[in-house]
């Protein structure tokens, strides 16, 4: 409220400023047979640091002079002058134009001083995400790099004493690492593309169908089976294609990375656009922990590590690109379920006439 | 074959030492430039069988020098490309390019993309009959079969699937498939693609879910192999 006060053009609310000072001068005006001048200068007062409160220092500052001067000439007798007689009278209206300018100067500075809180307190949690994100980011991208110059020195040096069993293992340890390398630095620019506030997604007509297949036959790593009947009579969606891949990908690492269970998959056309499930039947997630999982860097309680930590903070991005949302619950008896809903014009010429 | 011949044009030391080393020990005669100038005088004074080149060169754009080299130069030339960098490849496949892949690549599917372009090169004259795995497409008589029996196709989806046929191990654009095969002005018209992909998939693959004929590469285009 404030801050759409504050957010007024200049001109306006030097305006709304002298406005509110006829209204209320007006209405002390009229009251006058009830109240005497003094008491209308308090209720001006009143006026002017209420304004002081709401408003810039400028405005404010004219509200407080024209008041002064409106007091003198409507309210001090002889009035319909701004000629003053009694030296008391002199005195308070004297009293009345600093009383007022102070208010507003002092509202000012307690504005700033708010402002320089703020300012502080913001900083200091920029300070803190950016060490979370360092020391996550040393820790995730050094332990594969860590594995490939170890490994290469292993080779380079005791290349000789090395059975070919070992050779064969340490490549291969290399070559892993190397992958999660890899998937590290993609979901890096993943996330700078995302913050960078130049994500604009290309929509195209997309078979729904055969992405989701494309990623369940691509995923690898340890996990359980993975399911996915495709429904032939989805229709076409028209969203992109390589965000939808990318959400996917990393719904189905992640699923794939903290249950050995079976993970289930499934599209449907729901009104005004397509809806995607990616459930499986590991130990769930709590429902206090839910609405952190898709913080940049949050981990769940004593759970392994090998990802960025980025990857469901990724997907919540790019869903969000396209208009769309991801949530959680919880899967029947065990597991969580991740919903994708994403809105998009729609086909139905799958059934076209065949010529 | 003889030993075919390669230019690797790109700029970094890393990648050329990688590929003088596995390009050589695969048996092919390698020249190695590092900016688009040096390429495009050993293009010039020795054409290779395939070039490959990278399409973020310190000197000048990878694309203004494909079309430079697309002006006399008909062999094979392979993109070598950074990932999600879609725009970049469909551009480069529209204005000529044989192929991509992109950085980083496992040697194995470079080895592959490289033989299947330089072959490519040698069919000058167009093979009527193709056959790949169980599939058999006779482009004279305009007849499918699949593990010996006719497959009945629509004439589009006949059209399509010669398109895809003759190019076969190269991947095709959307643009390209769509003008080719529905004409000038249908080339926005993705979901006629979808939806005669999906066709084609269901009456050719084993699984149509789990093709291993018509391959989708994700946000380009589509590869038959």
């Amino acid at each position: 409220m404030l801050s759409r006060i504050r957010a007024v053009p200049l001109l306006r609310q030097y305006v709304l400023c002298l406005l509110a000072v006829a209204l209320v001068a007006s209405g002390c005006f009229l009251a006058q047979d009830y109240m005497g001048h003094r008491v209308a200068a308090l209720v001006l007062l009143m006026t002017v640091s209420v304004l002081a409160m709401l408003f810039r220092i400028g405005p404010v500052l004219a509200s407080a002079a024209v008041s002064a001067l409106v007091w003198n000439f409507f309210f001090i007798p002889p009035v319909f002058t701004f000629h003053i007689v009694s030296a008391e009278d002199l005195l308070m209206f004297l009293m009345y134009f600093v009383v007022a300018s102070v208010n507003a100067v002092l509202s000012l500075k307690i504005r700033q001083a708010e402002r320089r809180a703020q300012d502080k307190e913001q900083k200091e949690k920029a300070i803190a995400l950016y060490n979370t994100v360092l020391n996550s980011l040393s820790h995730e991208l050094r332990t594969p790099i860590t594995a490939i110059i170890g490994g290469v020195d292993a080779l380079q040096q005791g290349g000789h004493r090395l059975s070919a069993d070992q050779r064969a293992e340490l490549l291969a340890g290399i070559d892993a690492a190397s992958e999660r390398l890899d998937r590290q630095v993609g979901d890096l620019l993943d996330m700078g593309r995302l913050e960078s506030g130049t994500l604009a997604p290309k929509r195209d007509w997309c078979d729904v169908n055969e992405v989701i297949s494309g990623v369940v036959h691509r995923a690898t790593g340890p996990g359980g089976p993975m399911h996915f009947v495709a429904d032939p009579t989805l229709p076409l969606f028209k969203l992109d294609e390589g965000l939808l891949v990318t959400v996917l990908r990393n719904l189905v690492d992640n699923a794939l990375r903290y249950t050995a269970g079976a993970v289930q998959l499934a599209a449907t056309f729901s009104e005004g656009g397509c809806t995607i499930t990616v459930a499986d039947e590991g130990p769930g997630i709590a429902p206090a922990e839910r609405e952190h999982v898709f913080e940049k860097f949050h981990r769940g309680e004593g759970v392994r590590t090998g990802g960025s930590g980025l990857g469901l903070s990724i997907v919540k991005g790019f869903v969000g690109a396209q208009g769309g949302t991801v949530t959680l619950s919880a899967n029947v008896p065990a597991g969580a379920i991740f919903t994708v809903r994403i809105p998009a014009e729609t086909s139905f010429i799958s059934n076209l006439k065949h010529e | 074959m003889s030993k075919a011949s390669l230019l690797v044009i790109d700029d970094e030391p890393a990648i050329q030492r990688l590929l003088g080393i596995t390009l050589g020990s695969e048996g092919f005669h390698v020249q190695q430039a590092s900016t688009a100038k040096e390429g495009v005088l050993m293009a010039a004074n020795h054409p290779p069988d395939l070039i490959l080149l990278d399409i973020g060169l310190p000197d000048r754009s990878g694309h203004d020098l494909l079309k430079e080299l697309r002006g006399w130069y008909n062999k094979a030339i392979l993109i070598l490309s950074v990932q999600d960098s879609e725009a970049d490849i469909v551009r480069a496949l529209d204005n000529g390019a044989t192929d991509y892949i992109t950085k980083p690549f496992r040697t194995g599917e470079l080895l592959a993309r490289i033989r299947s372009a330089i072959r490519r090169n040698a069919v000058g004259t167009e093979r009527s009959l193709i056959v790949s795995g169980e599939l058999e497409i006779d482009l004279a008589a305009r007849a499918v079969k699949r593990a010996g029996a006719f497959v009945k196709l629509t004439a589009t989806e006949y059209d399509l699937l010669a398109l895809f046929a003759r190019n076969e191990g190269r991947v095709l654009t959307h643009h390209f498939l769509l003008k080719e095969v529905w004409g000038v002005g249908y080339q926005e018209q993705t979901q006629y693609l979808r939806v005669f992909v999906r066709a084609l998939r269901k009456k050719l693959e084993e699984d149509p879910e789990r093709p291993l004929h018509i391959m989708t590469e994700s946000g380009v285009g589509y590869r038959f192999v």
